[in-house]
């Protein structure tokens, strides 16, 4: 389970950067590149080791407010990205 | 030109920066005809490549060689690369690398360094590299890229002289701090071909040591990241390898030929210039580029296979080597009647354990000798 009130920082061996040629976010690490779908580029560029969870979660819904069960979207993909070693939770 | 199938574009770029190296590794995976090669691209020429490169998409950046570090403009062009937007990969033996270089590295924007090791055990890495110093000094290097914030990757090219030392080889990998660990065999293209046969480990060799790395996995889930990496010879079908050909990997050779792989040079095809050329058109256009994308180069058994589209043939490069047709499958696969070869080498690497006299140690004169005796 994510703790709403705890802070995701990207893992300081992953840059995340917009690539136009693949009109996506990627994820850079070594030798290696992770293509990242569009809601995953969106919440991972929220993401700036400040924000909570509950942030994030409140910043996204208000700027998609068409979109249903976005919190759990947010907190399914984090899981992923904790168990990937792509952030780390504090 | 032919018309060639759509393309994605290079999303990976190997800049090979010099075919110059202190050490002298017998599976180097440099081409045996190295000294044939060209003089050097300059720093122009290489910030050229990068913006072009950068421009179709590439977002990876290697820096290889030979050993890069011999460059003295390597960090003018790791600059150039963060100012891109690449994410810069230095491969190096650590050899000609010192404390202040890694901090001047660090400072011009590089993202990663990773140090290769013979082995373990500084007699062997003698042995196979021809230098007694490097391996003291490859840790030494090694504990400065960890100290100075890089993710630690190394890798160790194992073979049937070192293999046996995987214990230790990952022992001293989790006492530096690594964040991910290649034991990556030798795979047999340029000098390690040439020595393929002192090189191979035996598959009692093999099975121990991927026990040992799965055993390691098991007990330190979230441990460093072991990849193992095994001579595709004992596989049964070819690996896909690059992808595909041309699909998202393109190598600069170190005089501005440009690869669909870092091997490719050995393949009796016209490979254009970036000198010459930039490299949408060479990416697009050349036909050495489009000699192996898509389908229809393929001979039997690959035309028909269910399995193209997984493995793409193989290796291009391998099935030249050793069938002296690169449009042929690759011979690992058991459906290539040619694999009696692959079979021909286990059989002699499980047959005997003693290394050779014959051994070729990669250097510009053994190169030259190469290229004087080949009609």
């Amino acid at each position: 389970m994510i703790d709403p009130v705890s802070i995701p920082q990207l893992n300081k061996h992953f840059r995340l950067q917009w690539e136009e040629a693949q009109d996506c976010f990627v994820l850079l690490y070594p030798e290696g590149m992770v293509k990242l779908n569009e809601s995953a580029g969106l919440i991972l560029s929220c993401v700036d080791g400040v924000k909570t969870v509950e942030a994030i979660i409140a910043e996204l819904s208000e700027r998609f407010p068409q979109v249903e069960g976005i919190a759990l979207d947010i907190e399914e993909f984090m899981t992923t990205a904790s168990a990937q070693h792509w952030v780390a939770f504090s | 030109m032919t018309s060639p199938p759509p393309t994605s574009p290079p999303l990976w770029l190997l800049a090979e920066l010099t075919y110059r190296c202190p050490l002298q590794c017998p599976y180097c995976s440099n081409p045996v005809e190295l000294a044939s090669a060209g003089t050097e691209l300059n720093t122009d020429d290489w910030f050229r490549v990068m913006q072009q490169a950068r421009k179709m998409g590439a977002a990876q950046l290697g820096f290889s060689g030979g050993e890069p570090l011999v460059r003295q403009d390597l960090e003018l062009l790791v600059a150039e690369a963060r100012r891109l937007g690449f994410y810069s990969n230095l491969i190096t033996s650590g050899v000609g690398l010192t404390g202040d270089r890694v901090g001047a590295l660090r400072e011009a924007g590089l993202d990663h360094i990773q140090i290769s090791f013979q082995s373990t055990d500084s007699d062997i890495s003698e042995l196979l590299s021809g230098s007694r110093k490097a391996f003291d000094h490859k840790l030494a290097m090694a504990e400065a890229v960890k100290s100075a914030g890089y993710p630690m990757v190394l890798n160790f090219v194992l073979h049937r002289h070192n293999i046996d030392q995987i214990e230790q080889i990952i022992d001293l990998s989790h006492q530096l701090g690594a964040d991910y660990v290649e034991l990556a065999n030798a795979q047999y293209h340029g000098w390690a071909l040439l020595n393929r046969d002192d090189l191979m480990p035996t598959k009692e060799q093999l099975d121990r040591a991927e026990k040992i790395t799965n055993a390691w996995r098991e007990a330190h889930p979230d441990g460093m990241r072991l990849f193992f990496v095994v001579p595709d010879y004992y596989e049964e079908r070819p690996k896909p390898c690059m992808n595909g050909w041309a699909k998202m990997f393109l190598a600069i050779a170190p005089d501005g030929l440009a690869l669909p792989c870092h091997s490719a040079r050995s393949l009796p095809l016209d490979f254009p210039n970036v000198r010459d050329h930039d490299i949408s058109a060479i990416w697009n256009d050349s036909a050495a580029f489009n000699a192996y994308r898509g389908f229809d180069w393929m001979q039997e058994p690959c035309r028909s296979c269910p399995e193209k589209e997984l493995d793409f043939g193989g290796c291009r490069c391998q099935a030249f080597a050793l069938t002296g047709d690169a449009s042929q499958a690759d011979p690992v696969c058991t459906k290539s009647d040619q694999r009696n070869q692959i079979d021909a080498a286990l059989t002699a690497a499980n047959c005997h354990n003693a290394v050779s006299a014959t051994m070729q140690y990669r250097s510009w004169s053994a190169s030259q000798n190469i290229i004087a005796s080949t009609p």
